[in-house]
């Protein structure tokens, strides 16, 4: 009895200890001070080098340290001035000339002027420049079109360009184009994306591996400091984690809430969400080079095949819209919005399909387990091959991991696949349709065409579109193009992602953007 | 002894060598590279080819192997390309963190299996041999990733107690109870199912030391139950335990990769599953090797162990 005696004792003396260290003797779940807003990112970020960088989860803490020439107005996707207070584009579209903003300093204190902004280019794009060794900068290709970037006076910098190229002013105002301090550069060299200088908000603090990136408030910000007195980027992979710290009180703000949690936040008064469409389409490749797709009628009826309402009801849980076309809503000048998205109508499918002889096809789905903007691509893809079958295909799908996926998919889908998922987020109606639309931009000659779609109309209309710089005239010219590709169904269009967002009661101020970044400097946090 | 050991030590190092060579292998082998996972949707031919120049890839497996080796040799793990900093500081930093959530999971499954285990043995179909029985089945029938969720679930959101996840505090936090209040619910959940399999074996082999003619003899000669039961048994059944331990800490070491998820905790394990996922080749590489090198020695120190309780073995 003794044993028995002694554990019993030694047992309650250790479950007390640790319910004294852990319990209830101590405050709860620790609440952050007011001024501190604690966003729960979905990963850690790989640096704070805006060249060097390609996460959408990155650009989040970037475009609050930093500023570029010029950004997207709040609330669209039409560029505005930022560091840049005006500018000159030349009558053939190849020269601009942008009027700097005066007395902006870096966080570092160094100043901006048309120096920094011809360092930051140059290291990007010249090879033999002495930074050019803090890449690789796997975006530069945004402005392979600039030739050389020239000061003309202090306050005043020259791009010339080897042609013209409309989505240039767009890509400026995307992250890539963020302006770095030149001498924060120099003096941490390769370590420069561990120790970010910008002009922005927020000016970096510190970052804790796999803990957090801290920014403080930049009290001298050019249009007035930020409300916040500081934001906690903290990275929380697992989505179910994400959503039990919000619900604990841990974080104060949740991006990309999965959509069977976000029934968690609705109908209370403690939480808001957010919701906004972006520049995202999700589709499926089809190849039209040889099998069933080869004939618009059956590409037709895969369209028609398709549920898509369901999708994006039941599978999404109302985080998406149907899509009509290859070119989002959210360019809201670019969009046609006489498109209509193709009906769920499976008879019109089979009518389709028995016009063409294709009845009983075997097709081969490549379907991918997720990646950057798929969503929730297994079961889309189940629910695609669904529907299919059920208007007479015989449907095999092939799972692979993304990185594999991309491998397989990108070279092409000839002699492996009839189709493909897909999904792109892009910051300008140019770069879809140009890099996967083209007969130039088959996989053979360097694009994303995967599926051979080819149409000298369209191939015209595109091209025309990039080297116009009145932007009415892009317009006409993608609203053209849409109604083509829409009649062609090169792609099952599917749906428009929208980002969501959740934030505690104590979060004010707070708005999504179309771009998908992550603004702060309005946000109040009580 | 000390012969024993340098053999042991010695023949460590094909085994680390076969590692360095299967990791780096598996690293090559799997279909997509680093340039695509950096570029994703902007992944052409052409980007591709140039971003891997530019991160040292064009060159044949062989020669990188060669060179990794050599490098490694001289205590260079090179670069981590997605997190831009050497991988042997990221290694280190990371596998800190899993030494305190293993090692704490470690203890408490080694003290409790056994606690559990000769208390059931000591009271063989008695009730509280049941019990433990019951409670053990339970807890190896559990995946350890859904118990961590549950635990948060109930611990954090609901009853919230303790922080849902991270190592420390991000306000206020550091200093040793912020450690204890972060590491309490993982370090469970993560020592559940090795707690029941370390009480399973431990009680039978409890029982079969119980059942020989030495116990018999001390009981005639009047030693207490207690004396017969820890220090008589139990440490004739430690040679047969203490292997179990050695095979139960590489079960933890793995099992971490799962805890370390769930409560976001910035181990090592995370580290390797987010570095295979953006095939960061030097870090995923560096960090096996890094951590096989860890668990080789882990045995070697458990074969010492058990050749010092029972000097047959040290042949």
């Amino acid at each position: 009895m003794r044993l028995m005696n002694w554990t019993r004792r030694g047992m309650l003396g250790v479950a007390t200890g640790i319910a004294m260290t852990m319990g209830t003797g101590l405050p709860a779940a620790a609440e952050t001070p007011p001024g501190v807003l604690v966003v729960g990112q979905i990963a850690e970020p790989k640096a704070l080098d805006p060249a060097a960088v390609t996460a959408v989860n990155d650009f989040r803490i970037l475009m609050n340290v930093y500023d570029g020439l010029v950004r997207y107005k709040s609330g669209t996707l039409e560029v505005e001035p930022a560091l840049a207070e005006s500018w000159e584009i030349s009558d053939d579209g190849t020269v601009y000339t942008f009027d700097l903003r005066e007395g902006v300093t870096f966080h570092n204190g160094s100043p901006f002027n048309a120096e920094a902004v011809k360092f930051n280019f140059d290291r990007m794009l010249n090879e033999d420049h002495p930074y050019h060794d803090t890449g690789p900068f796997p975006l530069a290709f945004f402005f392979s079109a600039v030739e050389k970037v020239e000061v003309v006076d202090d306050m005043t910098v020259r791009f010339t360009l080897n042609a013209p190229y409309a989505p240039f002013l767009s890509n400026l105002a995307y992250p890539t184009g963020l302006i770095v301090s030149p001498a924060a550069v120099k003096q941490y060299g390769k370590e420069f994306g561990r120790h970010p200088s910008g002009t922005g908000p927020f000016r970096f603090v510190e970052w804790r591996s796999n803990e957090a990136v801290v920014v403080e408030k930049n009290p001298d910000y050019w249009e007035g400091a930020p409300a916040l007195d500081a934001v906690v980027f903290r990275p929380i992979t697992d989505a179910n984690t994400r959503t039990a710290e919000m619900l604990a009180g841990g974080i104060d703000l949740m991006v990309e809430v999965p959509p069977v949690s976000l029934s968690e936040f609705q109908n209370t008064d403690d939480y808001t969400v957010h919701e906004q469409a972006g520049p995202h389409v999700w589709f499926l490749i089809l190849n039209t080079k040889e099998g069933p797709f080869a004939d618009k009628r059956v590409r037709q009826a895969a369209n028609y095949a398709v549920n898509k309402q369901a999708i994006v009801d039941d599978v999404l849980e109302g985080t998406a819209e149907v899509a009509a076309g290859p070119t989002p809503p959210a360019f809201a000048w670019a969009h046609n919005d006489a498109l209509e998205p193709y009906p769920y109508d499976p008879e019109k499918a089979r009518e389709l399909i028995a016009a063409a002889g294709a009845e009983g096809a075997e097709l081969t789905f490549y379907v991918t387990e997720g990646g950057s903007g798929m969503l929730d691509p297994v079961a889309m893809g189940t629910a695609i091959q669904a529907d299919l079958e059920a208007v007479g295909f015989d449907v095999k799908i092939e799972t692979y991991e993304w990185n594999t996926f991309l491998g397989e998919v990108n070279p092409g889908l000839e002699g492996k696949a009839d189709m493909a998922e897909m999904a792109w987020m892009t910051n300008d109606p140019d770069t879809l349709p140009f890099l996967t639309l083209r007969t130039e931009a088959w996989p053979e000659a360097g694009g994303f065409n995967s599926g051979y779609y080819s149409n000298p109309e369209v191939d015209r209309l595109l091209e025309e579109a990039r080297v116009a710089t009145d932007q009415a005239r892009r317009a006409e010219l993608y609203k053209k193009m849409q109604v083509i590709v829409h009649e062609d169904a090169p792609w099952v269009f599917v749906a428009n992602w929208k980002q969501n967002a959740v934030t505690s009661d104590k979060v004010e101020n707070f708005q999504l953007e179309p771009s998908f970044f992550l603004l702060l400097d309005d946000v109040v946090k009580n | 002894m000390g012969g024993y050991i340098a053999k042991r030590l010695l023949s460590a190092i094909p085994v680390l060598m076969g590692i360095t060579v299967i990791v780096f292998s598996i690293m090559a082998l799997i279909p997509g590279d680093p340039a695509t996972a950096i570029l994703g949707s902007y992944a052409t031919p052409e980007n591709v080819a140039e971003l891997n120049r530019d991160l040292g890839l064009d060159r044949p497996a062989p020669v990188r192997y060669f060179i990794w080796l050599g490098n490694m040799l001289q205590g260079d793990f090179g670069r981590s390309f997605s997190l831009n900093r050497p991988v042997i500081d990221e290694v280190l930093d990371r596998f800190s963190a899993t030494l305190v959530l293993a090692g704490t999971s470690f203890v408490l499954c080694a003290l409790l299996g056994i606690l559990a285990g000769v208390v059931s043995a000591a009271r063989q179909y008695g009730l509280a041999d049941k019990a433990i029985t019951f409670a053990v089945l339970l807890g190896i029938s559990i995946p350890s990733f859904f118990l961590g969720m549950m635990m948060i679930l109930f611990f954090a959101v609901r009853l919230q107690w303790l922080p849902v996840s991270g190592m420390y505090a991000i306000y206020g936090g550091g200093g040793l109870v912020d450690l204890l209040r972060h590491l309490a619910m993982p370090a469970i959940a993560l020592s559940v199912v090795a707690t029941g399999v370390i009480a399973r074996l431990s009680r039978s082999a409890m029982l079969e030391v119980l059942r020989q003619d030495f116990i018999r003899t001390a009981r005639a000669k009047g030693v207490g139950e207690r004396r017969v039961i820890w220090r008589h048994a139990l440490r004739a059944a430690m040679v047969s335990i203490i292997p179990v331990l050695g095979i139960q800490a590489g079960f933890v070491l793995s099992g971490a990769v799962y805890i370390e998820i769930v409560f976001q905790w910035p181990g090592v394990g995370r580290m390797l599953v987010d570095a295979i996922l953006t095939r960061d080749i030097l870090l995923v590489q560096g960090g096996v090797v890094f951590v096989a090198a860890c668990y080789v020695m882990f045995n070697i120190a458990v074969d010492v162990a058990q050749s010092l309780l029972d000097p047959r073995i040290r042949t």
